[in-house]
């Protein structure tokens, strides 16, 4: 300590850097620089084409000052409508499955078989995203809603499984051991050893799933697997900037209510 | 305790009360029913001719993918570059422009709460709350498509994601070491360097390793609308059903986001 101490006296403190090992701070740093330079060089701007545009995007901005609602009305409801029924199918199915995954990947509760089959699953669903997943549905299935329910449906087993496995993992065993020392059958001291333990959280999660499931489903339309992404991408192709706006608002209100409820239903169960 | 009476009059415990019982029982029929309709809508909008077929179309792609194009690589390495570079690039811009959205959001360092935290709130859910490809189309309309406007297109999506977790730990610092600095005579921009900053420089790196990786994930498909990258590939192999090609694809942005994942993990783990 006391040499410590001598070593810094007498000279100027100096804030400590976030990465201590000073060839590392200099290897990152230089690296960096050498990527960014070659990053920024190879990303050709068309300057022209951007001023250009500038005028569009200025009319872009406007028009959420005045978003049109009425002259595209049945198509934006239809759109929301589809996307709506996508996300609560999807969520409700996919919550359903996740829940057994959810429970086979939790090495605590789980053999070993069993686990490695559950966490191969939501491997295998955290890797593909929702629009690629979408796009070999669509080509599956055919156009429609329900490839836009499937994909929501699978993206949303390996979300909440993973989750759930996890808090699972971290429950507290004594209360588990009580139920099973009362001599409860497995699915007695699944309901009443564990789930208990995870419910707030698992309904939290499934809330903020249901969140991510809309804000995804307005995009699935524009592979074709349904949803307000099909109107939102005609408005775009047209340049009827007052009608994307509109969907665009429209999106960004329910995504708000949807985060406020599950604020409130997230309060009212922890 | 909510309890019931047996028939010969023992008393036995159960979980709800006959209120809680009831309204479990009406929360469920109205889900149900709530669910079924959803079904029915998405059933009536489906030809379910096809999906009687697709077992058929599923084995038929999957042979038709199968073995993967390797020569068609030597083609791919553009495309990746440069959906390296949409990632990278764009998750910088966001951070720089999520900082101030950040302390402006923050409750313990907006100079208005009135005024301006609403402002910044607005900002960080409106950019949060709209994917990234949709974005990227109206990026598109407006500046032309390439890999500038995916670059645009993903910082703006991911300001709201940065601004939101780095406000929240700039809520969460301890309170102390600014009030130590404060009292040593600094200046509002000193209190910032030395007392705060400090304190949030982890969580700030960790988000933007976490942001890194998501944003890898999300540029791999952004060429699917005309916003460069390996999007513009496989959107273009879809196009000509060219299979062989898009299972090379689907393999790589897989390699991608395995890799992503694990760098931003090692990362964030050396972080914390």
């Amino acid at each position: 300590m006391s040499d410590e101490l001598a070593a810094v006296l007498g000279k100027r403190w100096r804030r400590p850097p976030l990465i201590r090992r000073r060839w590392l701070r200099w290897a990152l740093g230089v690296g960096f620089l050498v990527y960014f330079i070659a990053a920024v060089s190879s990303v050709e701007v068309n300057w022209s084409r951007v001023y250009e545009g500038l005028d569009r995007g200025a009319a872009f901005i406007l028009a959420f000052a005045t978003p049109d609602f009425a002259s595209r009305a049945t198509d934006i409801w239809e759109g929301m409508l589809e996307s709506l029924v996508m996300t609560v199918a999807a969520s409700v199915v996919g919550i359903a499955i996740s829940i057994p995954i959810g429970l086979g990947a939790a090495r605590n509760i789980a053999p070993l078989p069993v686990y490695l089959v559950c966490r191969f699953i939501v491997a295998i669903s955290r890797a593909l995203q929702e629009i690629i997943v979408a796009i070999l549905l669509v080509a599956i299935f055919g156009f429609g809603p329900l490839a836009g329910f499937l994909t929501l449906s699978f993206a949303t087993i390996g979300f909440l499984s993973k989750l759930l496995a996890e808090d699972i993992e971290a429950m507290d065993r004594s209360q588990a051991e009580a139920i099973k020392a009362s001599g409860a059958r497995w699915l007695q001291w699944i309901n009443y050893g564990v789930q208990p333990q995870v419910m707030p959280r698992l309904i939290g999660l499934s809330m903020y799933r249901v969140d991510i499931n809309f804000r995804e489903s307005a995009i699935l339309g524009l592979v074709g697997a349904g949803g307000i992404g099909a109107t939102l991408n005609t408005a775009f192709d047209r340049y009827e900037y007052d009608t994307a706006a509109a969907i665009l608002i429209i999106i960004i209100v329910i995504v708000m209510a949807l985060e406020y409820l599950s604020g409130i239903i997230r309060a009212r169960v922890q | 305790m909510p309890v019931n009476s047996l028939s010969d009059g023992r008393k036995a415990w159960q979980r709800r009360n006959r209120v809680q019982t009831f309204s479990q029982w009406a929360m469920w029929l109205i889900g149900t029913a709530v669910f079924v309709y959803c079904w029915q809508h998405i059933s009536d909008a489906t030809t379910w001719f096809f999906v009687w077929d697709a077992p058929k179309i599923a084995d038929d792609i999957l042979t038709r993918a199968m073995p993967p194009r390797w020569s068609y690589i030597d083609q791919l390495w553009d495309p990746i570059w440069d959906t390296l570079n949409i990632a990278t690039l764009g998750t910088m811009i966001a951070l720089a422009l999520a900082v101030p959205v950040a302390f402006l959001a923050a409750r313990n360092t907006t100079p208005s709460a009135l005024l301006i935290r609403p402002i910044a709130l607005l900002i960080i859910v409106a950019t949060r709350s709209i994917n990234s490809l949709i974005w990227a189309l109206l990026l598109i309309a407006i500046i032309g498509p390439g890999v500038f406007a995916g670059i645009i297109a993903i910082a703006i999506r991911s300001i709201g994601f940065c601004a939101k977790l780095l406000y929240e730990a700039i809520e969460e610092i301890d309170a102390t070491q600014v009030e130590a600095i404060t009292a040593t005579g600094a200046s509002r921009w000193q209190v910032m360097a030395y007392g705060i900053v400090p304190q949030i420089l982890p969580s700030f790196a960790g988000t933007a390793v976490f942001r890194w990786d998501i944003n890898i994930r999300e540029s791999t498909v952004l060429g699917l609308v005309g916003a460069g990258g390996i999007g513009l590939q496989l959107s273009s192999s879809l196009n000509t059903l060219a299979w062989p090609q898009v299972s090379l694809i689907l393999l790589i942005i897989l390699v991608a986001v395995i890799v992503s994942e694990w760098v931003s993990a090692k990362v964030r783990g050396a972080i914390i």
